[in-house]
C-alpha cells in the first residue's frame, strides 16, 4: 500500500517537472524566435505571405461572428434595459462590452482556432516530412525562414482582427436596436460616445489584443516546432495549440483586466 | 496564388484593420469631443461629493468643458478636493459657481459650472471658491420628514 502512495506522489512530481521543463523550453524557443526575427524584417515578403493566410483568410469568420455577437448583445441588452426605461443606453452596453472584453477575447479565441491551429499543423507537418531538416542541411535556418514570419504575421494581424470584430459588433448592435427595434439613433451614438473613453477603453482593448496575438502565435509556433514527427503527433500538437492558447487567452485577459481597470469607475 | 493578388488582399486587410481602429476611436470613442492636450487645471472644495467619480464630465450649460481628474480628501478642511482638467478654449470668470449635479434621476453625477460676472478669469491652478455639494437622497428625505414633523407640531 505505501508503495502505491509513493508511486502516486512520484507521478505527480514527474508531471510537474515535465510541465515546468516544457514551459522553459517554450520560453527559450520564444526568445530564439525573437532573436532570429531579423530575416522577417529584411525579407518582409515572407511576412506578407503569412499575413494572407493568418489575417485575410480569418476575416470572414471574424466579420460574421462579430456581427452576430453584436446583434445578440443588442437584443439581450435591449430586453433588459427596456424594463428600466433606459433602452437608449444599449449603445453604451454594446460598445463597452465589445471594446473592453468581447472584441479582443472572442477574436483571439477565433484566431487561435482558425489561424493558430493552421500554423501548428503546417510547421508540424513540415517537420514530419523532414522539410525543416532539409532546410538546415541547405544552411537555411528554419526558425528564421519558417517560424519567425508566421509569428510576426500573427502578432500584426491579431490587433487588426480584434478592431474589425469590435466595429462589426457595434454595427450589428446598431442594426438590431436602431434599425429593427427602433431605438433613437441619436441617443444610441451619443450615449456610446459619452461613455467610451479613448485612453481607458479603446487603447486598453488594443493593448489586450496585442498581448493575445503574441501569446497565441507563440504557443502555435512552439507546438508546431515541438510536435513529434508523426501523424498522431501533429494532430495532438494542433489540439494542444487550441486548448492551451484558449486557456492562455482567458487567463491573460483576467490578469490584464485586473491591471487596467482597477480603480477606474 | 499570384504575388500581386496576395499583396492586394493583405493591403486591403491592413487598411480595413486601421480603418476599424479609426472608427473605434472617432465614432465609438470620444476622441474628437475632448482633447486633453490643451487644458488647464482647476480645483474646488466640496462638502460632499456624493457619487462623483474620477473622469466624470464637467459641464457648463450642458456642454462638456472638462473632466474630473482627481478626488482627494483634505485633512485641513475635512472636505473633498476635486481637481478638474478644463478645455483651454473655455475660460470662466473668477466667481464661477460649481455644483455637483445628477444627470437624470439615477444617472451619473457631474460638475455643473454656472458662470459669474467677474471680469477676472480663472487661471491654471486656481481654486473655485463657490461650491455646492451633491444632493444626497438620505439627507433630502431626512429634511423632508423633519419639515413634515414641525408642520404637524405647529398645527396642533
Amino acid at each position: 500500500m505505501p508503495k502505491r502512495i509513493v508511486s502516486g506522489i512520484q507521478n505527480i512530481g514527474h508531471r510537474v517537472i515535465e510541465s515546468v521543463w516544457r514551459l522553459g523550453v517554450a520560453s527559450r524557443f520564444f526568445m530564439l524566435v525573437l532573436f532570429k526575427s531579423g530575416t522577417s524584417v529584411r525579407r518582409f515578403n515572407l511576412v506578407i505571405r503569412e499575413l494572407y493566410f493568418t489575417g485575410v483568410l480569418s476575416l470572414i469568420i471574424i466579420v460574421v461572428s462579430g456581427l452576430f455577437v453584436g446583434m445578440v448583445l443588442g437584443l439581450q441588452g435591449y430586453e433588459t434595459l427596456q424594463k428600466y426605461g433606459s433602452e437608449s443606453a444599449v449603445g453604451t452596453l454594446v460598445a463597452l462590452s465589445l471594446v473592453r472584453e468581447l472584441g479582443p477575447v472572442v477574436a483571439a479565441l477565433l484566431f487561435a482556432s482558425r489561424a493558430g491551429s493552421a500554423i501548428t499543423a503546417e510547421i508540424g507537418l513540415m517537420k514530419a516530412t523532414e522539410q525543416l531538416s532539409a532546410m538546415s542541411m541547405m544552411a537555411v535556418d528554419p526558425v528564421a525562414r519558417v517560424v519567425a514570419p508566421r509569428f510576426w504575421s500573427g502578432v500584426i494581424s491579431m490587433p487588426l482582427l480584434a478592431a474589425i470584430f469590435s466595429v462589426m459588433g457595434v454595427f450589428g448592435g446598431y442594426l438590431v436596436t436602431v434599425v429593427f427595434i427602433g431605438v433613437d439613433e441619436g441617443s444610441f451614438w451619443s450615449q456610446m460616445q459619452d461613455s467610451v473613453d479613448f485612453r481607458f477603453d479603446i487603447m486598453n482593448g488594443f493593448i489586450k489584443s496585442c498581448y493575445f496575438g503574441v501569446a497565441v502565435t507563440a504557443i502555435a509556433v512552439f507546438e508546431g516546432y515541438d510536435a513529434p514527427p508523426t501523424a498522431e503527433g501533429v494532430s495532438g500538437a494542433t489540439t494542444r495549440t487550441v486548448v492551451t492558447s484558449s486557456l492562455a487567452i482567458l487567463g491573460l485577459d483576467f490578469i490584464l483586466t485586473a491591471f487596467m481597470f482597477r480603480g477606474v469607475s | 496564388m499570384q504575388r500581386t493578388t496576395m499583396d492586394l488582399w493583405v493591403g486591403l486587410f491592413v487598411v480595413m484593420g486601421i480603418a476599424a481602429l479609426m472608427i473605434l476611436s472617432l465614432k465609438v470613442g470620444n476622441l474628437n469631443v475632448y482633447n486633453p492636450s490643451h487644458s488647464y487645471v482647476l480645483s474646488g472644495n466640496f462638502e460632499n461629493i456624493g457619487g462623483l467619480k474620477v473622469r466624470a464630465p464637467v459641464k457648463s450649460a450642458g456642454v462638456v468643458v472638462g473632466r474630473v481628474t482627481d478626488i482627494q480628501f483634505s485633512t485641513q478642511t475635512y472636505d473633498a478636493v476635486v481637481t478638474m482638467s478644463m478645455d483651454s478654449r473655455f475660460l470662466f470668470p473668477k466667481d464661477t459657481f460649481a455644483s455637483i449635479l445628477t444627470s437624470g434621476l439615477l444617472g451619473e453625477q457631474y460638475i455643473g459650472l454656472a458662470a459669474g460676472g467677474d471680469e477676472v478669469k480663472l487661471k491654471d491652478g486656481d481654486k473655485i471658491m463657490k461650491t455646492n455639494s451633491a444632493m444626497v437622497l438620505e439627507e433630502l428625505i431626512g429634511r423632508f420628514l423633519f419639515n413634515k414633523a414641525s408642520e404637524d407640531d405647529s398645527s396642533l
